[in-house]
């Protein structure tokens, strides 16, 4: 029983070093001067805090032409973002609260048909996408690129909500109903106001999917909004001279704060969110 | 107040019919009460006069007025669920007013509805508390008084005790019968619980399979069952059954099975029994009396105390008989009684038809 214990928390251990192993050493890299990473060790402490890297990757590293840094696609991933998560959050619950209380004809071949989309790899369908989206003028527009990560979210937010609220009674809609609730109002006075959960683990997933996005916010966003992760293998790629490590470690953790932030915040609510999930659903 | 009448109702789940061709009429005022096993369609039933399944086929009619296609809003009902389903994110108070603030009502209105119905089931102190921190027998009452706000001229209840435990549910039993009497609204309550059905009805539906085996006052569907599976439904422990056959002559009609025999002369037949008709004599438990003069005998297998009476097990050939006895401190298993029938309260069943004969 105790060696049991020793050999868990062991494991445990070990893979926490492994897995914080390059987080540690990007985070000592960009606090590092050049001079410094060419003589040391990868694992070395820095000797002096230099921020340098972090201010050059956040505001002059050069993305190809121009020197502006990641800050510019930090905005662009934010307005991105933000459309991306709240109205797939809202149509999926939608959509689960439809099927799962409304049960119109044909709901169930129409959820069939939306989660058959979900195993067709996204690459072969950007093709067609573009030639749809410069048909309708929302080619490399923000407008595009959130009208893409809604389409692509669409079979997993449905997924999502519909087995939320196939956990909830029956009984519960149909008192409503006989309260005389109609489709807006049960959904926004009663089954909105109860999923809570689920919204936070629709939104945890979206804003980390969007955010970590690459080949879609290439191809569809077009020049003025690309996202940072774009930026961010803007600034790794444009080679002039040396390779600026310390900014390359600084920009790739300045990207990646979001996501880290959202899981630092949210993990209680993610866990409990896919725990509520797996007990009720 | 209003009544309710259901004509010709079918209704079919894609190819399997769940009720065919039913009719039933609710009188105003009345407490009718749908009972039978789970999978009767019962509930089905319920759920179509509320509105809530699409019927195949038939009409409901509710105050009059056709309301087979109307929504649940429109029909004048208050329902009441097994589930409580309160709405979870909702005070009492919000939970009891919901419907009213849908529909519009004035908001002095609402208030004095919601104090007055509170009043009615003691839930003033709970208003302002959610359904998570109330008790069951507690999330029932506002349950119930979420329907009666709604001033409603039906009141449906789909099983609205069967989530509580014994003790509260015969205490909300006793007061929904108290409300009925001082509300004297017309009630349709479903349950497949006989004690429920037996102490809260004017009359009793008995249903088996999606149609109607009986209809009537609790202690004539209790007394006078219709056919077998009424008979064996309705009771606790069930009505005895022994199969036999009927011996005519001219002057007595005797009951005749391999342990007993009966003069059944006095029983009053629907018809004419038929010569030597197989039939199946049904005798409830409290009307065997033990007593040392009775004609049959039978040894004691099992003795069950049921606190103010005893349940006692005889076998009597190959059958096993059950009596309720008043006093059975003296009763040991495998001691031999005798017993006697008492031949004004038998049934007798058609073997074949399982009809009443």
């Amino acid at each position: 029983m105790k060696a049991a214990r020793w050999g868990i928390y062991a494991f445990l251990v070990t893979a926490a070093v492994f897995f914080l192993a390059p987080l540690y050493v990007m985070v000592v890299t960009s606090l590092k001067t050049m001079d410094e990473i060419r003589v040391g060790n990868l694992f070395a402490i820095p000797h002096s805090f230099n921020l340098d890297a972090w201010r050059s990757a956040w505001s002059e590293a050069c993305t190809g032409v121009a020197c502006e840094g990641v800050r510019g696609g930090f905005w662009n991933s934010v307005f991105i973002v933000v459309p991306s998560t709240v109205i797939p959050i809202l149509i999926g619950a939608v959509n689960g609260y439809a099927l799962s209380f409304w049960r119109p004809k044909g709901a169930n071949y129409l959820f069939g048909t939306l989660m058959l989309g979900a195993f067709i790899p996204v690459q072969v369908m950007i093709y067609p996408m573009v030639k749809i989206l410069a048909t309708v003028g929302l080619y490399s527009s923000l407008a595009g690129i959130v009208a893409v990560h809604i389409v692509f979210s669409m079979p997993v937010m449905t997924l999502l909500f519909r087995n939320y609220y196939a956990s909830i009674p029956m009984e519960l809609f149909k008192a409503a109903r006989i309260d005389g609730g109609g489709f807006w109002r049960i959904f926004f006075q009663l089954m909105l106001p109860m999923s809570t959960p689920i919204v936070i683990v629709a939104a945890i997933m979206q804003i980390t999917g969007v955010w970590n996005d690459y080949i879609l916010g290439l191809v569809f966003a077009g020049r003025d909004n690309l996202p940072m992760t774009v930026q961010l293998n803007n600034v790794i790629n444009t080679t002039t001279g040396e390779r600026l490590y310390n900014v390359n470690m600084a920009a790739t953790i300045l990207t990646s704060l979001v996501p880290l932030g959202v899981y630092f915040v949210s993990g209680r609510w993610f866990v409990r969110g896919i725990a509520a999930g797996a007990v009720k659903g | 107040m209003a009544s309710v009448n259901v004509r010709n109702l079918s209704i079919r789940f894609g190819a399997h019919t769940v009720i065919q061709d039913l009719n039933l009429d609710v009188a105003e005022g009345e407490f009718l009460v749908l009972l039978g096993p789970s999978g009767c369609g019962k509930s089905t039933l319920l759920h179509s006069i509320a509105g809530l399944i699409d019927v195949s086929g038939g009409s409901v009619h509710i105050g009059g007025a056709d309301l087979t296609t109307a929504e649940p809003d429109k029909r004048g009902i208050g329902m009441v669920f097994q589930s409580y389903a309160l709405y979870p994110t909702m005070t009492v108070e919000r939970n009891m007013s919901f419907g009213l603030r849908v529909a519009g009502t004035s908001k002095a209105e609402i208030e004095k509805r919601v104090q007055r119905t509170a009043q009615m089931l003691q839930l003033e102190a709970l208003l302002q508390r959610k359904p998570s921190q109330l008790s069951g027998g507690q999330r029932q009452r506002v349950a119930i008084g979420r329907a009666l706000v709604r001033e409603a001229g039906v009141f449906l209840f789909d099983e609205p005790l069967s989530n509580l435990d014994a003790k509260l549910r015969t205490e909300l039993r006793r007061e929904l019968k108290l409300l009925h009497r001082k509300l004297r609204s017309t009630m349709i309550y479903v349950t497949h619980d006989q004690v429920e059905a037996m102490t809260l009805a004017t009359r009793i539906v008995v249903m088996r399979g999606g149609k109607v085996q009986q209809i009537g006052a609790p202690a004539a569907v209790y007394d006078r069952p219709d056919n077998l599976f009424v008979a064996g439904f309705l009771g606790s422990p069930a009505m005895n059954f022994i199969p036999g056959a009927l011996a005519n002559s001219d002057q007595q009609t005797m009951f005749v099975s391999a342990d007993m025999t009966l003069d059944v002369s006095s029983y009053a037949f629907q018809a004419k029994p038929r010569v030597a008709m197989p039939v199946t004599l049904g005798i409830r438990p409290e009307h065997i009396n033990l007593r040392h003069d009775g004609p049959w005998s039978g040894t004691v297998h099992l003795v069950e105390p049921m606190g103010n009476h005893w349940v006692v097990w005889i076998m009597c050939g190959a059958l096993s008989l059950s009596v309720v006895v008043h006093d059975a401190l003296h009763l040991d298993v495998g001691d031999t009684v005798s017993f006697g029938i008492e031949p004004s309260k038998i049934s007798l069943f058609d073997a074949t038809t399982e009809l009443r004969c």
